[in-house]
């Protein structure tokens, strides 16, 4: 049991996220740099695009990081370096786009999806518990001999086809 | 079971079969508009386009002759081009063909920023395939171009007379995109 936990621990350990921020660019300001990291991983990196800055190692990535980390030691709160990099970028550059008519559909489309689906879902079931008869009729008894003929044909079909496909 | 059907319940079963055909219809623009050749889903919208340049002033290449380039330059009541270029980006080596063929119209204004590129090897380049620029700013750092938006080389902006962004291209330049785009706004910006 020891042996597998140190095993899944380890594991875990090497899966760990490797971070891109070189030594040269982090800031003495323990305070700061915790900014400049949190808020790097709100940063797309537009080379890489599915990457923030904070782990991505593309060259324009490194110069955002240098960037922000300027900008807060500057003096600038959190929404000026966001708005710093809007002007230049525009919202893409944020993983978390703000909310205005543009985004709306990336905002509530999710929720509009479910919301149509289960409404389906719901009326699906309120109808069938409303009127439980619905659905196929029964089969009658004319129908019922015709299947029963079948079936037996298609089990001597089989007995027939089996030998063949040998 | 039919003889019940009221004509309602006949519509909505019309309806249901509608169904397929109107999700056939949204898939089919859907792909018509993804899997057009000349989209590229890396694109991003320009936040730039229709802003002022903005303020820069950047030094020659290091020893090259002639001035640098700064926003100034852009403001001079001339339609200009401005292209970001590297010796590394190989893309830029495609299109440079375009550029020199563009520079060879005097009233074309051509000014290229030579970003994060070692000196040595700007000048090694431009000397291999010609000089198209009327001038260069060499953006050591990095740090006009994040200023412009850039995000990957080679790109290329058109600015009016006033100084405004007008166009954006990411990406290198051809043929099609000189003759669709690049010119007859040129020629329009130019009246």
């Amino acid at each position: 049991m020891r042996t597998w936990l140190l095993a899944l621990a380890l594991s875990l350990a090497i899966t760990a996220p490797g971070w891109a921020v070189l030594p040269d660019e982090i800031l003495d300001d323990p305070v700061l740099e915790a900014r400049a990291r949190a808020l790097s991983q709100d940063i797309r990196c537009l080379v890489c695009q599915n990457e923030n800055i904070d782990s991505s190692n593309a060259d324009l990535a490194r110069d955002l990081r240098i960037l922000v980390r300027e900008r807060l030691v500057a003096g600038d709160s959190d929404a000026d370096v966001k708005a710093f990099l809007v002007v230049r970028y525009g919202d893409f550059v944020l993983f978390n786009p703000p909310m205005k008519l543009e985004t709306l559909v990336l905002w509530f489309g999710p929720a509009l999806i479910v919301l149509l689906g289960g409404g389906g879902v719901i009326a699906y079931y309120a109808r069938r518990r409303r009127n439980p008869a619905a659905g196929p009729a029964p089969l009658n008894a004319d129908e019922r001999q015709r299947l029963e003929r079948l079936l037996a044909d298609t089990d001597t079909d089989a007995k027939v086809a089996e030998p063949r496909s040998r | 079971m039919a003889e019940t059907m009221t004509s309602g319940m006949i519509l909505r079963r019309r309806l249901v079969f509608l169904a397929p055909v109107a999700l056939f219809g949204v898939l089919a623009g859907y792909f018509v508009w993804g899997l057009n050749p000349d989209r590229n889903p890396r694109d991003l919208p320009s936040v730039m386009i229709d802003q002022p340049v903005p303020e820069f002033a950047l030094p020659p290449i290091e020893g090259m002759e002639g001035p640098g380039l700064s926003d100034a330059d852009l403001r001079t009541g001339e339609v200009t081009l401005v292209n970001f270029f590297a010796s590394w980006c190989v893309p830029c080596r495609l299109e440079h063909r375009y550029l020199l063929e563009l520079a060879k119209d005097d009233k074309v204004h051509l000014y290229g920023v030579n970003y994060k590129n070692e000196p040595a090897e700007a000048r090694a380049w431009l000397a291999e395939l010609g000089n198209p620029y009327g001038r260069i700013g060499a953006d050591a750092t990095g740090r006009v171009g994040i200023d412009w938006g850039v995000y990957g080389l080679p790109e290329t902006f058109i600015i009016d007379r006033t100084g405004r962004i007008r166009y954006r291209r990411v990406g290198q330049i051809d043929q099609v995109t000189l003759d669709r785009e690049i010119l007859p706004l040129l020629r329009e910006l130019s009246k």
